[in-house]
């Protein structure tokens, strides 16, 4: 789970880790009176969204004057805001982060992971920050230094110095540096993060060493023991799709293709989206309907892909280990009909009752295209797509989607009203936590 | 013969009496001898009671004191899971597999830390997969018995539906397996790749192996240079997430591309320059190994 960048420096600041003072805010008038409460001269806007890069795409502006933090809010407040990790279409701003302005006198990079080979959290650092780490870890791998922090020890002085020299802290801000980490650490720790970002970690011109920027992710796996931070989980940063699918306990993934896919396992569910694109196709979706698929979880499945305008076709790939394909079958064609499926289906089930479930899905008078395996399931699938677009070409192409209009107003109300209902109350719910803290 | 389990192996089912544990306990007993090798189950809350004839202990060293078990498999809810491992790992059995999905990751961290720093002896399989099966001797674990075949290939994969898929197409050209391991889709874990590699290397029964790997990790790359050096038999290899884009996590925990490393292209090349025989359509995984048997 992602959160925002005010949010993770409220929490980082909970563990000890200095950072600038700052307001989060939804409107222009609350930006203003923030800058005013503030104080100083120089004040940061910046936009609030889970993408990184925000800054290149002009969703972080410096303002000098209260007006000008009007007028700085103004252009970023309901943006669509593209960076490289927000694909062309962009994310909407809807809150902004007020902060006073920092005398950096140098930026540098701090970022936590699990690593995997050493099964310990790896903790990296550079003098490189402010910069895209990835390209210095490309360009310049001697540029960032890593340690392995022992979990049962944790993060010690006397390393935490050691790492705080080596990235250039300047002698005197080194304890402090060291205590920052060794509280970026605690946070990581306690919060079950699976990601934790400061880029940059700043010294400032009077020596402070203080976190400029927060990006810290956390392990879904163990948000059950943190409410307080399933709490700032933000919907209007989620894709709509992917958040009606976690509530059918599925595993969803909007891409950029035109052929859906629903498959039980994940690594089974990325070697059939991989097939597709081995035979020329693209896929939409990432779809793992786990290892018990339900004939509800499959309808599921099939209102969800087919939400996606830009759906052409359909392949299912079962591999029925313990699920019998009858029921699968007899799932599939219920949602069939349910959904009023309008585009092409092809069909491979793998596994017992293979034969009997064939037969229902041929019995059924749906147009559905069985395959004998994943190879031929895919060839068949982006031929029906180059079939449909040779038709198009034709004549005028006529407003087909009939079945996902359809299908929509079963599936979005709930989306809508979820999503819907938290923007309004959200400002004043989030704010007054906020103040709690 | 085989690897990890054979017939000779004694299991304990640790979270037997949960929805999950019965349905799996009574399909693998079902399978083979099964029926000698699950010998025990644990729930503290019903010590004394018994499933379906297989007594139920109070802790898992009283299930080994009392039934000579030497391998446990869990289903023990992911809060609790990694306290089931550590409790297997402290019995001292020969190996833990930990079926249960969704453990957090500093549960994991903190219980592999744990194993290495007391020099702990019992393997770990898992968590997140789905089992290990011998053919035709014990099946322990989620998948489904049936589409195996005894014979002579090894089958290593982190993905559960991935590894039945390359079973079942291996057996429907009549190559058997020697013992097919799920080693799952987390990223902090117990036995790799390159474990499971080696383990096949040193079995006289194992002629040749399917290596299934995934996006995320560096994993399959360290298990195809280690082949290179050290393999005496034949590897073949698939990797899934060859379209997934960079920073989404597909399904399993541990399949994420970060940081631009990770790339199922990556690790396909890395593969091939180590000798492995990759195949991109994991349609022709069971034929790609046909292909370099003698």
């Amino acid at each position: 789970m992602k959160i925002h960048e005010y949010q993770g420096k409220e929490l980082l600041r909970q563990f000890g880790v200095a950072t600038p003072r700052g307001i989060a805010c939804f409107t222009l008038d609350e930006a203003v009176a923030a800058a005013r409460t503030l104080g100083g001269s120089v004040w940061v806007v910046k936009a609030q969204i889970h993408a990184g890069g925000r800054g290149k795409g002009g969703g972080v502006k410096v303002a000098k004057s209260l007006d000008e933090v009007r007028a700085k809010a103004r252009q970023i407040l309901g943006m669509q805001l593209v960076t490289h990790q927000t694909g062309p279409a962009g994310q909407k701003v809807r809150r902004l982060l007020i902060e006073e302005g920092a005398d950096i006198r140098k930026e540098l990079y701090v970022g936590m992971v699990v690593d995997r080979q050493t099964q310990r959290v790896c903790l990296m650092a550079s003098s490189e920050g402010g910069m895209d780490i990835e390209q210095v870890a490309a360009n310049h791998p001697e540029r960032i230094h890593k340690m392995f922090i022992d979990p049962a020890a944790g993060l010690n002085d006397a390393d935490a110095q050691v790492l705080a020299r080596s990235i250039g802290v300047p002698k005197t801000s080194v304890a402090q540096a060291a205590q920052l980490l060794q509280a970026l650490y605690r946070c990581y720790e306690q919060t079950d993060a699976s990601l934790a970002e400061i880029n940059p970690l700043v010294v400032t011109a009077d020596g402070r060493v203080v976190a400029l920027d927060a990006k810290l992710n956390f392990d879904d796996n163990a948000l059950f023991r943190h409410p307080e931070i399933v709490a700032l989980r933000d919907l209007d940063e989620e894709d709509p799709l992917e958040i009606e699918a976690s509530k059918h306990d599925l595993s969803y993934i909007s891409l950029d293709g035109n052929i859906g896919c629903m498959v039980n396992g994940a690594g089974l569910a990325m070697a059939t989206m991989d097939t597709i694109k081995l035979f020329g196709g693209e896929p939409a979706n990432f779809l793992d309907v786990g290892g018990g698929a339900s004939a509800e979880k499959v309808t599921a499945a099939f209102k969800i892909m087919l939400q996606n305008p830009k759906v052409r076709a359909i392949l299912v790939n079962i591999f029925g280990g313990i699920m019998k394909c009858d029921t699968i079958a007899a799932g599939i064609v219920a949602a069939a009909r349910e959904v009023k499926l309008a585009v092409p289906l092809v069909v491979r089930m793998k596994g017992t009752n293979e034969d009997i479930g064939r037969k229902i899905l041929a019995d059924s008078g749906l147009p559905i295209i069985s395959a004998d395996n994943m190879g031929q399931a895919a060839q068949r699938v982006v031929a029906a797509v180059k079939a449909l677009q040779a038709k198009k070409k034709a004549p005028k192409p006529k407003p087909k989607p009939k079945p996902r209009q359809k299908a929509r107003p079963k599936a979005k109300p709930a989306a809508k009203a979820n999503v819907g209902r938290i923007p309004g109350a959200r400002p004043e719910a989030k704010r007054s936590k906020g103040k709690k803290k | 013969m085989s690897i990890l389990i054979n017939r000779r192996s004694r299991v304990v089912t640790q979270g037997i009496t949960g929805n999950t544990g019965q349905f799996h306990t009574r399909t693998s007993r079902e399978y083979a001898n099964g029926r000698e090798c699950f010998v025990a189950g644990v729930n503290p809350k019903r010590a004394g009671e018994n499933f379906e004839g297989i007594p139920i202990f109070g802790s898992v060293r009283e299930a080994r004191d009392r039934t000579g078990a030497t391998v446990s498999v869990i289903y023990v809810p992911p809060a609790g899971a990694a306290a089931a491992i550590w409790e297997a790992v402290e019995a001292d059995l020969d190996l833990a597999i930990c079926i249960t999905e969704g453990i957090p990751v500093r549960d994991m961290i903190a219980l592999r830390d744990r194993m290495k720093r007391e020099n702990r002896r019992t393997l770990l399989l898992g968590p997140n997969c789905p089992g290990v099966i011998t053919p035709g001797e014990l099946k322990i674990g989620i998948m489904p018995g049936h589409i195996h075949r005894k014979g002579r290939v090894g089958v290593v994969s982190r993905s559960g539906t991935l590894t039945y898929e390359a079973v079942a197409q291996l057996s429907e050209l009549g190559i058997g397996q020697s013992t097919a391991v799920g080693i799952g889709g987390d990223p902090v874990n117990g036995l790799k790749h390159i474990d499971v590699l080696k383990l096949f290397n040193d079995d006289p029964d194992t002629d040749a192996v399917v290596m299934i790997g995934e996006i995320g990790g560096s994993d399959e790359e360290t298990a195809a240079r280690w082949a290179k050096e050290n393999m005496r038999k034949p590897v073949v290899g698939f990797i899934a997430g060859v379209t997934a884009p960079a920073g989404k996590r597909m399904g399993h925990a541990g399949a994420i591309i970060s940081g631009g490393k990770g790339t199922a292209q990556e690790k396909l090349a890395v593969m091939e320059e180590c000798g492995i025989r990759v195949t991109r359509n994991p349609a022709e995984m069971g034929r790609t190994l046909k292909s370099v048997l003698g």
